[in-house]
């Protein structure tokens, strides 16, 4: 029982503690709320569920696949090519989709694809009859593939830069062509990374909900997450929405399992190299490939986003630029975003801490307990728990505290702290269970730790990472609308609550210059990270 | 020396004022795109404040639906004295919380196709579902409801989802009452021409003017927009020989609020001039009172429907779950 | 396997802020030990003869042949790492074959060559271990076995013993002195530790600042005869 006094590890229950507290009490809220009647909660089981939930899940897993195998080619291409003009551009355009609005990732990617898209002409010749734009499930899997191609190409390059440098060197002396090369060491680390990538991209993609309803075409297309919105924020039935998350979170659950049960249990390698050039080893042909699958994944996501500039480029930029609304909500943006993602920042590092320290202290053969289980994969499931359930949960608590109106803001912290948890860690773990290998001992005899260990031993080795983990996290939470529902939003008026103001006052050209503006504000914050990021 | 003294004296009052002034306040609940720096909440605000020297606080919520889960959510511990902003598909719904009380104003200002005589709800706006047609793709209007259900499938319409969304919920409504039995086959043949259905009336609009569908639903008054402030007359609505289904947006002083004078004084004073001149041009609705002269000509040329077809209160709540059901049998298809 | 010629050229190298300029000519099958303060350019050096590193400007030459232009696999050059030499998820027996076959497909003869290399190295009856299941010792061991069954007439070692203890490397490098007495294969390797060049080396390279600045017998260099840098590098 001594590891649950290591600081460590106290301190992950601490941060699982907070988010165990933020998605229970919306429960408990909710709850309360539905003691009264629960008819609702049966009377959720039908046809009509049995439907949607089996559309849930084949469109998640279609966009899964559709988004990891292609990631897997593209992750590989830039790993073998560590440098060349534009790749850091590219890795943080990759960075973008997540703080993008998924109206204005809709509306950008229907501006290529739809009915009256730049390609419009161009499939119609296609395809030999008018073209319908891409509505219905090819206009899901689109727009979720253009959100998360992005992310598991950013995850699985990580895991991939993992690789030592001497392998790579042992690689080409021993003439290891591509093909061989992805077989032996390409594959096996993205594989020991895939469960978890895959994993996080069909919690996006079970969730989604701006999406399915714009592009789904109709009712056919209708998500869980849908439903719920609907039994939350239409109906009020709080039981049905309670039993309807529970049905979301128990799906995942099943396929998160089964993909880890799919991906193999890998022994990582315990030196972790410090070089950091690499030679550049694909020849000729291949280099040919790799540019290729580099180019077509840059022009898919690059490709709303010209479409977004040059729509937001017609709104009177000038006039946008010098409005006080604006810059209000700019500032308002940042600062929760900024908030946020120190809070997620924290959380995240409270659990990868206490995990690898729970993972060290037992046996290599037991397996892990369910604390060390939460501690990993479980946080994870935040995801699925919609945000306007959390919201309308706290809502409920807190209704008569009286102080609503104060705590809105803080509810849209804490909230886009924990869903950007999930991204937070993936950045996170491999480095500091990386480091933790090495530092482990040595410390351990050193007697160097709690904060000490934290300031001088493992923040060094996870600096890099922590940037990354941040930069996502404010992306995401900038991106941001669900939890206010209720709340009222005037004290948190955000850059994407402005933008649909405009756009729900006829203010389209507005609104598309807000896009825009919001994309620049995003790659701003990307490439001010980058640098802290090579100073640190 | 003598205009510091004035300035010193000024700030005392003022100070002396402030716990008076937090007396004498009127917290209204109401939906974002009204208090929005475009919708009418800034001017009403002022208006109102300059003749009942008091505070308005509004505090907006996301939308009608939204403005009345609150309000049931709060129940007596409300602080909200008025709700504005629900619908009449909402108000037998909010009726029954026994959280509103009568308004006891007289209703002599009030203008609404069909009349109102309801004693708890006061009307501040209404409006007509319409098509809007994009006259660049193409020119001649539908002339009827029927024509477009029956029409050429290639043309394609952006509609809302009735489950999420209030035009959306319109639409059910307005086929409902013109097909009535028959409305299963109207969305049977309608549903081969509806491109996308989005959550919200944004989202339909935006796909609207971006040129991806030449139909969308929306309101008579949409055209009246483009025209006074973008000097367009591009957009169209299409006039329903069948008629067009109505929306009255309404509010109502809450229990709490109806021991509040202000609250008494504020519904009044939505009936007239200083509140109901804002509408046209922030909301793009028609005043539902009395306006100090006659609307910008843009309004005069919105489609005047040939009917006014509307449900009670009372019918909708008994029938919409049925209603929205099976629709999306239909659609899911 | 015999040993091969080394010879580079003027070899250039220029990196960052960092220049480096080698001149150096190995006779085929000797055993030179590389020294030098760390950031000399000791790595470097085999990393340019390997194929690693490219040069500015310059030839390498092995066994007469310019092989500056080849890649690192066409190289006659087999090189073993301080550590990393191993894939963690391959069994000793595949990490081995890699040195036949970088696809692993591997013959019966090849098989057969992989257990001699194995026995040679002291491994026999550990093929089926994965990496994580050895010691540091071992790892190294199953490096060597590599080299082996590849078969090339250069060896290059960089600093393989440094992580060992001084039996376990004594052990090690007899190892490779023996490997080099049957095979003889010429052989350059990066050490701090002035025993290990007097256990095995012919002759030492010692670099400074990017440069050979000294290149004698062993037996000169550990005598008074040494040049002075070197003497105050090993403390002498």
């Amino acid at each position: 029982m001594g590891v649950y006094r290591d600081s460590r590890v106290l301190a992950g229950i601490a941060g699982l503690a907070a988010v165990g507290l933020l998605i229970g009490g919306a429960f408990a809220g909710l709850i309360s709320e539905a003691l009264d009647d629960w008819s609702g909660a049966a009377s959720a089981f039908d046809s009509y569920l049995f439907r949607i939930t089996r559309f849930t899940l084949w469109q998640a897993l279609l966009s899964t696949l559709l988004s990891v195998c292609p990631a897997i080619l593209v992750a590989r291409a830039l790993a073998r090519h560590p440098v060349f003009w534009g790749r850091s551009f590219i890795l943080r355009l990759f960075a973008l989709p997540l703080a993008v609005p998924a109206i204005v990732a809709s509306l950008g990617i229907l501006a290529l694809l739809g009915r009256a898209g730049i390609f419009a002409d161009a499939l119609a010749w296609l395809t030999g009859e008018p073209w319908q734009g891409i509505y219905g499930l090819s206009g899901i899997l689109v727009a979720h593939v253009f959100f998360n191609l992005p992310l598991a190409t950013r995850f699985l390059l990580h895991a991939l830069e993992t690789v030592p440098t001497d392998q790579w060197r042992l690689a080409a002396q021993l003439g290891m062509g591509p093909r061989t090369t992805f077989r032996l060491i390409e594959w096996p680390v993205m594989r020991a990374a895939l469960p978890g990538v895959a994993g996080l991209i069909f919690m996006l993609c079970i969730t989604s909900f701006t999406i399915v309803l714009t592009l789904g075409g109709g009712p056919r297309a209708t998500t869980l997450e849908v439903a719920i919105y609907q039994a939350l924020r239409f109906d009020f039935d709080p039981a049905r929405a309670v039993a309807l998350t529970a049905l979301q979170i128990a799906l995942t659950v099943v396929v998160v399992i089964l993909l880890v049960r799919a991906g193999a249990d890998m022994v990582a390698d315990a030196n972790m190299p410090v070089a950091r050039r690499r030679p550049n080893m694909a020849r000729a042909p291949e280099t040919v490939f790799n540019a290729l699958v580099i180019i077509a994944a840059l022009a898919f996501v690059a490709g709303p986003f010209v479409s977004t500039i040059i729509s937001g480029v017609q709104a009177d930029l000038v006039r946008l630029a010098s409005d006080p609304a604006v810059h209000r909500a700019t500032l308002t943006s940042l600062g929760l975003a900024f908030i946020a993602a120190a809070l997620s920042l924290l959380l995240s590092l409270s659990l990868t801490m206490a995990r690898s320290a729970m993972e060290h202290s037992r046996n290599r053969t037991a397996s892990p307990s369910f604390l060390e289980r939460l501690f990993d994969t479980g946080a994870g499931f935040v995801l699925v728990v919609p945000p306007v359930v959390v919201g309308a949960g706290w809502f409920i608590l807190l209704i008569d505290s009286g102080s609503v109106f104060s705590l809105a803001p803080v509810m849209v912290v804490t909230v886009n702290a924990v869903m950007a948890m999930p991204f937070a860690l993936r950045a996170i773990r491999p480095a500091w269970d990386g480091a933790a290998e090495r530092h482990d001992r040595l410390c351990a005899s050193l007697g160097i730790s709690g904060f000490n260990r934290l300031r001088l031993i493992d923040w060094p080795s996870i600096r890099r990472p922590a940037f990354t983990a941040f930069a996502f996290a404010m992306a995401l939470s900038l991106g941001d609308l669900g939890v206010i529902a209720l709340f009222g939003s005037d004290v948190v008026k955000t850059l994407p609550y402005l933008l649909f103001e405009r756009m729900g006052s006829y203010r389209t050209a507005d609104a598309a210059g807000i896009a825009l503006f919001l994309g620049i504000v995003c790659l701003a914050l990307m490439m001010l990270v980058d640098r802290t990021r090579r100073s640190a | 020396m003598r205009r510091q003294f004035l300035s010193l004296l000024a700030l005392s009052t003022a100070l002396v004022a402030v716990p008076a002034a937090a007396q004498d306040k009127l917290t209204i609940y109401t939906y974002e795109s009204f208090t929005s720096e475009w919708g009418p909440g800034p001017v009403v605000k002022k208006n109102f404040e300059e003749i009942c020297n008091c505070t308005v606080d509004f505090v907006a919520v996301a939308d009608g639906v939204a403005l009345l889960n609150r309000v049931k959510l709060e129940g007596k511990s409300t602080s909200a004295d008025i709700v504005l902003g629900l619908d009449t598909n909402l108000t037998h719904e909010a009726k029954e919380t026994g959280l509103f009380a009568t308004h006891g104003i007289s209703l002599d200002k009030v203008d609404v196709p069909g009349g109102w005589s309801d004693d708890t709800f006061v009307p501040f706006d209404y409006g007509y579902f319409a098509i809007i047609q994009d006259t660049e793709a193409f020119s001649t209007p539908y002339k009827s409801l029927k024509d477009l259900v029956d029409g050429y499938p290639e043309q394609k319409i952006v509609i809302q989802d009735p489950r999420t969304s209030t035009p959306g919920l319109g639409l059910l409504l307005w086929v409902k009452a013109v097909y009535g039995d028959k409305a299963i086959e109207a969305w049977e043949n309608l549903s081969s021409r509806v491109l996308t259905v989005t959550p919200g009336w944004s989202e339909a609009y935006s796909l609207f003017t971006s040129g991806e569908a030449p139909m969308v639903l929306s309101y008579t008054t949409s055209p009246a927009y483009h025209e006074i402030n973008e000097d367009s007359t591009r957009y169209k609505a299409m006039a329903f020989e069948e008629g067009h289904y109505l929306q009255v947006e309404v509010a109502a002083a809450t229990t709490k609020g109806a021991e509040n004078p202000l609250t008494k004084q504020f519904l009044e004073f939505m009936t007239g001039p200083g509140f109901q001149d804002a509408i046209p041009k922030t909301n793009w609705m028609f005043p539902a009172g009395e306006t100090s002269g006659p609307l910008n000509p843009a309004f005069d040329r919105a489609v005047k429907p040939a009917k006014t077809l509307a449900f009670s209160p009372e019918e909708i709540a008994a029938n919409r779950d049925a209603w929205i059901r099976e629709w999306l049998d239909v659609m899911s298809r | 396997m015999s040993g091969a010629s080394i010879e580079l050229r003027n070899l250039v190298f220029s990196y960052d802020e960092t220049r480096m300029e080698f001149d150096l000519s190995v006779p085929a099958s000797s055993v030179i030990a590389i020294m030098g303060p760390s950031g000399s350019g000791k790595t470097t050096l085999l990393n340019l003869i390997a194929g690693f590193e490219k040069p500015v400007s310059g030839k390498v030459l092995i066994d007469g042949r310019d092989v500056t232009g080849l890649e690192p696999a066409e190289r006659p050059v087999s090189m073993v790492f301080q550590e990393n030499n191993l894939f963690a998820h391959l069994t000793v027996e595949d990490n081995v074959g890699l040195g036949r076959s970088p696809s692993l497909r591997l013959t019966d003869a090849d098989r057969a060559d992989i257990a001699q290399a194995l026995a040679q190295t002291g491994l026999a009856g550990k093929e089926r271990r994965l990496p994580s299941e050895l010691s540091g010792g071992e790892r190294q061991r199953v490096a060597l076995s590599r080299v082996l069954v590849r078969d090339r007439p250069v060896l290059l070692l960089d600093e393989p013993f440094a992580s060992l203890g001084p039996a376990l490397r004594r052990e090690m490098l007899a190892l490779v002195r023996q490997l080099h007495f049957d095979h003889g294969m010429t052989i350059l390797m990066v050490t701090h530790h002035p025993e290990d060049a007097q256990l095995i080396a012919d002759r030492i390279a010692f670099i400074e600042a990017g440069r050979i600045v000294a290149f004698e017998d062993t037996t000169t260099m550990f005598s008074r005869a040494a040049p002075d840098a070197f003497r105050a590098y090993i403390g002498a």
